[in-house]
């Protein structure tokens, strides 16, 4: 039994490996302000998100078709996405409190108790979660629809009749019956329980009975070591069905679990939702395009954390790009001007999408990517020029033992740690290199002499951005199609920061 | 002829107790107890270190572990005796446990598996060893004592009672009924499996790998008393079963051939060996069958090295180096010198252990070996205490080194490791010529490790080796020790250009 959710096919794996880069991506990208919105204080939203979004590279256009539909459900009809997730919490704190004392694993009678306690709730909210989901009509997606179907094939009532019939018996009223045989020294092996009643008795056996021999043993009430033995023997009868029992406890548990994570992603994306809606930003469903085809094209698109983190209700500035058929994206202009969000605003978008979350942009369609790979300057170590370059090219080599086909790298800053030759040169080495391969590379930089040199090979897979300057020296945060420029305006912010002083 | 041991076959049986109980007296000098402790570290329960105190003294002994020893090194004669020893391991297991248990009933139950055991170690043993087919005189006249055995009158009776009682017994089927503080014995019926019915009805939840629940019981070989209460119900429920294992168990406590037994035991001081020695081999380094000889003493060995050195880094063999020896006509007495970086005293080691391991018929390092098959041998090596007590020690020295001198023979050995050095050079150097002179009329195989170099040239019965030092590779374990006339100076060079000392690299160092 599996819920489906994520997957067509398979379970969500939370504990899927984060892709190699998991720490830079989460930095550069300030991913950690996604995911506190979309948890909300949850620690365990938290991590599904996380997952899902850093995971959600190698998914295909149908997977992501999937999770979109069963998201606009969610968008639809979030009171009742809510209530689903509800019922989860609610079944496992109920489990808890019934196992709250000492969950002994030495005897096979205690398992076997408690796991017929839990069974008991965890078949409840089974039945529960089958009708609401029959009776509420109002989730259309085919996650959904599956979700639904496959509770009332698997869970019909006459089996949840049979399941409780097992669970009343499995009390034993009666006395345990244990078949054996003689083993090792003689000691009682292969112990099997049985159940009480013999079947197919001969005719005659009901008209002349055969009277069994049998020797009865009783443990005196203070012999302690006897108790003991007897509960031990009684115990190996048992084991085995105390342990499929216990085993089915835990399989049920993992699908509800399973369940749990599945739908904490829905209802991260309903809070992120709720929570860009205070401040009137729209979100759309991307499209998402086959690998090879180097589309990337949007209108609106902003910077979701920087909206996040703005405390002002106030609008973030979206960018419009058409860089269809491009495998390199140069962006040079002003400081301050949005270059960095609108870097990373790409790969939050593009992370977003992979994962069948929406995108925060007005339209917004953009191949598959096998990866997204961030390459930033840092800022730790500004005294050690030499070592700060040193420690770029470390990283450098790192994401070249790293590339795989179609991934899209994002470049800020980098190789600006030595004089602006020497980083022009290696930029120039690397880019060139890279633009020969299969790639999507975007590329914030100073270097003038790396953006002129690449402007002047004027190939037409090779896209110029600016960031805006205004005449009076303001900026619109817009970048727009444009030459490099010598310079980067960094006057400006000088006589700004000094004049106010 | 009929078979006596698998250790010695031609002789008169020998007695576990005519073997040496303690050490020879030179086997720390030369680090072959750690040698020895290493081969038995793994078979503590067949007692082996006697057989490895025991030298054998003719020729004719050697061969014929030789021959044993050739056949075991096939695989397949090896696993067949490897299995053997196992199930008969498990025999004696069994045994043990009986003195442990508590219920006679139960003891019976352990009775007869151990004679179980022991009667289908042997079949196996006498029908795979067959096929195996040695060509040793050792093994064939064991297989031939073994065949003769099993067709025996009181073998085939035991083995016809254990497969009875055997079979009665694995027919017993009962049933349990347990409530509150009760428990009823009773012969089983056909009631259903419940635990398969439970399991198949929660079967559709299953999906991937969870915890096992499976409660598990200590293994107790002993009964508590309400399984002991439950097996007597059992014997009453089935009475002419208990009957006859218990005739059975009383008519056979002395089931087990003396000669088997020793055989088990005997057979693991080649297998011992031989699982020891197989580290070595299978990282280059070589192990051969010397020829052995009571008179000639024109000794040699090819590739050899110190075992317990070798022992001693089993983890990095790479790093030991093989040394070449021979010994021509007259020659008696090799005078090893050298530097002192710890080759020469290990090549003194290597030569008494070589020609100790030969005396017990075993393989030795070495790719192609001639060995003297000694009277006795001698070791005096320095010792390190009581280096203060300078005379004492000196009169120490002289005592031990006449006393070996008296006791030797000219069929003797004596390996002889840096005396003397607590007197002065002129004093040594007479000292040394003495001993010489009593070596050279004694007519014996000697290695000498001495500083004295002019022990070397002493006459036409001593021979020159000289260790010889690696300069580009100074973390070699080893040197080579090679034969060559003796000569101080190369040496101090050697050691001076590994350190950039020499006359040529200092000027260069200073003038630059």
């Amino acid at each position: 039994m599996k819920a489906l959710l994520m997957h067509k096919d398979r379970d969500f794996d939370l504990r899927q490996p984060l892709p190699w880069n998991e720490a830079a991506l989460t930095q550069d990208l300030e991913l950690n302000t996604l995911f506190n919105a979309m948890a909300r204080g949850d620690e365990f939203i938290f991590s599904v998100v996380r997952s899902a979004v850093l995971n959600g590279m190698g998914l295909d256009r149908e997977t992501i078709r999937y999770r979109q539909d069963i998201l606009r459900d969610c968008l639809e009809s979030p009171s009742i996405a809510r209530e689903i997730y509800d019922l989860i919490l609610e079944t496992l704190e109920s489990k808890k409190k019934s196992t709250w004392f000492i969950f002994s694993m030495k005897y096979p009678d205690s398992i076997l108790h408690t796991s017929l306690d839990v069974m008991s709730i965890y078949m409840t909210m089974l039945k529960k979660l089958r009708d609401y989901l029959t009776d509420t009509g109002k989730l259309r997606s085919e996650g959904f629809r599956g979700l639904s179907a496959m509770l009332n094939r698997e869970l019909d009532d006459e089996y949840l009749a049979k399941v409780e019939a097992h669970l009343k018996e499995l009390k034993f009223r009666n006395g345990t019956l244990i078949s054996a045989n003689l083993g090792k020294g003689g000691k009682g092996v292969g112990l099997l329980l049985r159940k009480s009643g013999e079947k197919r008795l001969p005719w005659y056996r009901f008209l002349f009975p055969r009277k069994k021999q049998a020797f009865t043993y009783y443990v005196h009430p203070r012999d302690v070591n006897g108790s003991k033995a007897l509960q031990e023997l009684n115990g190996s009868g048992i084991n085995s069905v105390a342990n499929s029992l216990a085993q089915s406890v835990d399989h049920i548990e993992n699908f509800i679990l399973n369940m749990k994570a599945e739908m904490a992603f829905y209802i991260g994306c309903l809070n992120l939702q709720e929570k860009l809606s205070e401040t009137g930003e729209l979100t759309g469903f991307p499209d998402p395009e086959e690998p090879d085809l180097h589309k990337h094209h949007f209108k609106g698109l902003y910077d979701v954390c920087l909206s996040l983190s703005l405390t002002l209700n106030r609008k973030v500035v979206g960018n419009d790009l058409e860089a269809t058929g491009k495998n390199l994206v140069i962006i040079t202009g002003a400081n301050q001007g949005g270059k960095s969000t609108f870097l990373r605003s790409i790969g939050l978008a593009q992370l977003m999408m992979q994962c069948g979350m929406f995108v925060p942009a007005d339209s917004f369609s953009a191949n598959l990517c096998s990866s997204v790979i961030t390459h930033y300057k840092r800022e730790e170590d500004t005294e050690m020029n030499s070592g700060k370059l040193d420690e770029e090219l470390t990283r450098m080599s790192e994401i070249t033992d790293h590339l795989k086909q179609d991934s899209l790298v994002l470049f800020n800053e980098s190789f600006a740690a030595t004089n602006e030759r020497e980083g022009s040169e290696i930029a120039r080495q690397i880019i060139t290199a890279l633009t020969e391969t299969r790639l999507k590379i975007f590329f914030v930089t100073h270097l003038y002499e790396f953006a002129h040199g690449m402007y002047d090979k004027k190939n037409k897979d090779h896209l110029f951005l600016r960031a805006e300057r205004q005449p009076d020296g303001s900026r619109t945060f817009r970048l727009s199609a444009g030459n490099p420029l010598q310079t980067s305006f960094g006057e400006d912010l000088y006589s700004k920061i000094f004049h106010n002083s | 002829m009929a078979f006596q041991s698998i250790l010695s076959g031609n002789q008169v049986r020998e007695h576990p107790e005519e073997h040496a109980s303690t050490m020879p007296s030179f086997f720390i000098d030369l680090n072959l107890d750690q040698v020895i402790d290493a081969i038995t570290a793994t078979k503590p329960e067949y007692n082996l270190k006697p057989f490895f105190y025991t030298p054998l003294h003719d020729t004719v002994t050697i061969q014929y572990r030789h021959e044993v020893f050739l056949d075991l090194e096939n695989q397949r004669i090896a696993d067949i005796i490897r299995e053997f020893a196992r199930r008969m391991r498990l025999n004696r297991e069994q045994h043990a446990q009986i003195e442990k248990l508590h219920y006679p009933l139960q003891k019976q139950f352990w009775f007869l598996d151990a004679v179980e055991i022991y009667c289908e170690a042997l079949h196996e043993l006498e029908q795979k060893l067959g096929y195996g087919n040695p060509k040793s005189k050792g093994l064939r006249s064991f297989l031939e004592y073994l065949r003769n055995y099993l067709a025996s009158e009181p073998f085939t009776a035991v083995e016809a009672a254990v497969k009875g009682l055997k079979y009665d017994l694995a027919g017993i089927k009962y049933c349990m009924v347990i409530k509150d503080n009760s428990v009823q014995v009773r012969k089983a019926g056909t009631e259903e499996d419940y635990s398969s019915e439970v399991e198949e009805t929660f079967s559709k939840f299953k999906d991937g790998a969870v915890k096992d629940y499976t409660v598990k019981y200590p293994d107790h070989p002993d009964m508590n008393h309400v399984e002991a209460k439950v097996l007597e119900f059992v014997s009453q429920l089935f009475p002419e079963i208990y009957t006859g294992m218990d005739l059975f168990c009383t008519g056979n406590i002395a089931y087990m051939d003396p000669m088997i037994r020793d055989f088990d035991r005997e057979i693991q001081f080649y297998i011992a060996y031989l699982e020891f020695i197989e580290t070595f081999r299978s990282n280059g380094l070589a192990f051969c069958y010397p020829q052995m000889s009571e008179d000639s003493r024109e000794i040699s060995d090819k590739e050899t090295y110190d075992l317990a050195l070798a022992n001693k880094y089993r983890n990095q063999l790479t790093s030991i180096l093989t040394n070449d020896f021979y010994l021509r006509d007259k020659e008696r007495i090799i005078v090893v010198s050298g530097p002192n970086q710890g080759g020469k005293t290990t090549f003194a080691r290597m030569f008494g252990q070589l020609h100790y391991l030969a005396s017990l018929g075993c393989p030795v390092p070495g790719k192609e070996a001639r060995l003297f098959l000694s009277d006795n041998l001698f070791t005096h090596f320095e010792k390190e205490e009581n280096i203060q007590d300078l005379r004492g020690k000196l009169e120490d020295d002289l005592i031990r080194i006449n006393d070996i001198l008296d006791r030797a023979t000219s069929k003797s050995i004596i390996i002889i490791n840096e005396i003397l050095i607590s007197t002065t050079l002129k004093d040594a150097v007479f000292l040394s010529k003495k001993i010489m002179d009593r070596l050279i009329h004694l007519d014996l195989l000697c290695v000498w490790v001495t500083f004295i170099e002019e022990l070397s040239t002493f006459d036409k019965k001593t021979i020159s080796m000289v260790s010889t030092i690696v300069p580009e590779n100074p973390v070699q374990r080893t040197f080579k020790i090679v034969r060559m006339p003796a000569n101080g100076l190369s040496f101090a060079r050697a050691i001076a250009e590994k350190h950039h000392l020499t006359y040529e690299s200092l000027k260069k160092r200073i003038g630059s």
